[in-house]
């Protein structure tokens, strides 16, 4: 077991939810794969999805929906399997 | 006009203090918590701070800005473009407020950004529309019946979409079957409005836009603008006039495009855009745009106009200062958007702080940037870094002085679109004028290392 960072890769803002009115890409307890889309950062109004980068289990979401991140500022992290 | 306030940021906020100054108008601009340092701040008189970065919470927040407004003894509010600049609630809200607005009334921000209704304007002015749906279509019946006149391949588009988004192309009666429950759903969820509407889409489409002028009561045009270069349907070059536009059809679009502002008796400036079909040589309207644009240095560049001082004056409740007869044109403007994006990564954004800047210079080149050395290009608006505008006396010239000009380009801390720019106005196609809307993108798809390679 090992605890990962999922970090942005862009400064900007990071969002939950693909729109607006779609639930949460994940919420802690979620489990994911290493290729699946935790979050969205919008950078001079494009928008770049964060992808998780390990499989494992949604442990914390470190920064708020609608919060401003910089470029390697861990958003959420990811305890991996055994 | 005494003391005009400037809700925008950017190349256009420093436009306007620039116009503003040359009046003797004092400006105020406003600001969020990431623009502190930047230019049109340091222009203006006076400035002030209405919310954090992003731009639902300063430069979107109407109460904010009207508030500022009040607060400093404005008596003006000049929107800009984007932002709030075609969001008829301001403009309403503005003139509760008992001050002025720079533009259109509201009730002309909301005939022309409802689709529907301004092609419905459109055609009672006498100005060719697409050939398809006249109005929105409620259901299957409609958009079939619309498809006979449209022809194939139809374009299903939103009623209240724009920029691009909410636009499907159709190739047949089966296809258009299935498009039409899934647009009309997406139309409701992304714009709160499930009307769409079908229309005839052509194929190596040219844009064309005229820019008009109305005082609520005498109206002109200055002439077209060639805006076909572009990607993902964002403008990246911009020329006055279009090249190889037939005499005949400028004229006809030219007065059509002065027709509609007469009819909706518009005041201020606005443009009135244009989908050429060059293989048939027919226009039709696509829409018009209530504000300044963008690329309206290059109208200026060829008439020896100011827009933006006119439009200062004009909602001052001057006359318009020019009958149709004053507007002379002469030689060839080129504008190019220099963007904060990096071509090898697929065009990513690149903010950042500028360590330098140096754009070009000379004669006949003129630079239209919210930024300088030192500036921070930040993450939360879009990536617009500097305009380049030059003027000759033929196209020719134009290109060679454009070419030259994006060679002086010198930026370090972001990465530019520069040498991506040099290559197109580089191609052949551009030279010879032959383009069109996906010209571009064509391009770019067939030469990938021509798009992320380094130039020189």
């Amino acid at each position: 077991m090992s605890e990962q960072n999922v970090q942005s890769p862009l400064p900007g803002v990071f969002y939950y939810r693909p729109a607006p009115d779609k639930p949460p890409f994940v919420e802690v307890g979620s489990v994911v794969t290493a290729d699946q889309a935790v979050g969205l950062v919008e950078v001079m109004k494009q928008f770049a999805e964060v992808k998780a980068g390990f499989d494992g289990t949604i442990t914390a979401i470190l920064v708020e929906d609608n919060g401003i991140v910089g470029p390697g500022d861990t958003l959420m992290t990811i305890e991996t399997g055994a | 006009m005494r003391k005009l306030l400037i809700a925008n940021r950017g190349e256009i906020a420093v436009r306007i203090i620039r116009a503003a100054r040359e009046l003797g108008i004092s400006t105020v601009a406003v600001y969020s918590e990431s623009d502190e340092g930047a230019l049109h701040v340091r222009l203006a008189d006076e400035s002030v701070l209405i919310g954090p970065p992003a731009a639902a919470r300063s430069y979107l927040d109407m109460d904010k800005i009207i508030t500022a407004a009040l607060d400093l003894g404005v008596d003006a509010i000049h929107p800009g473009y984007g932002f709030l600049s075609e969001r008829a609630e301001f403009a309403d809200k503005v003139v509760e407020a008992k001050l002025t607005f720079v533009g259109p009334t509201a009730d002309s921000i909301r005939l022309m950004g409802d689709k529907a209704r301004a092609r419905s304007a459109a055609e009672a002015a006498g100005v060719p529309t697409v050939p398809g749906s006249d109005g929105p279509v409620d259901d299957l019946a409609g958009a079939l019946a619309a498809a006979e006149t449209a022809g194939f391949p139809a374009l299903v588009k939103a009623a209240a979409g724009g920029g691009g988004r909410g636009i499907r192309i159709v190739q047949n009666a089966e296809e258009l079957k299935e498009a039409i429950p899934v647009a009309q759903a997406e139309a409701q969820a992304a714009f709160g409005n499930g009307q769409v509407y079908v229309e005839r889409f052509v194929p190596q489409a040219r844009h064309i836009e005229v820019q008009v002028f109305g005082d609520g009561k005498r109206f002109i045009h200055l002439g077209e603008r060639e805006c076909s270069m572009q990607r993902r349907r964002q403008k990246v070059i911009e020329e006055a006039g279009a090249p190889g536009l037939p005499a005949k059809i400028r004229e006809e679009m030219t007065a059509a495009a002065v027709a509609l502002a007469a009819a909706t008796e518009y005041r201020g400036a606005g443009t009135v855009e244009f989908l050429y079909d060059s293989a048939r040589e027919e226009f039709y309207f696509i829409e018009m745009n209530t504000r300044i644009q963008v690329e309206h240095p290059v109208t200026e560049m060829v008439t020896g106009t100011d827009l933006v001082r006119e439009q200062l004056l004009v909602a001052s409740g001057e006359s318009l200062s020019w009958t149709q007869e004053d507007i002379d044109f002469r030689g060839h403007a080129i504008e190019v958007r220099l963007n904060a994006e990096n071509p090898v990564f697929g065009f990513m954004p690149s903010p950042g702080t500028l360590k330098s800047m140096t754009m070009p210079g000379g004669p006949f080149v003129r630079i239209d940037s919210g930024f300088g050395p030192g500036k921070e290009v930040s993450p939360f608006y879009d990536s617009l870094f500097a305009k380049i505008i030059v003027w000759g006396e033929t196209r020719d010239i134009a290109i060679a002085r454009m070419d030259r000009a994006l060679s002086e380009v010198e930026v370090e801390g972001v990465v530019t679109t520069a040498d991506f720019l040099r290559k197109v106005v580089g191609l052949a196609e551009f030279r010879k004028g032959e383009y069109h809307t996906t010209f571009l993108e064509d391009w770019m798809a067939a030469e990938p290392m021509a798009v992320s390679g380094s130039s020189s």
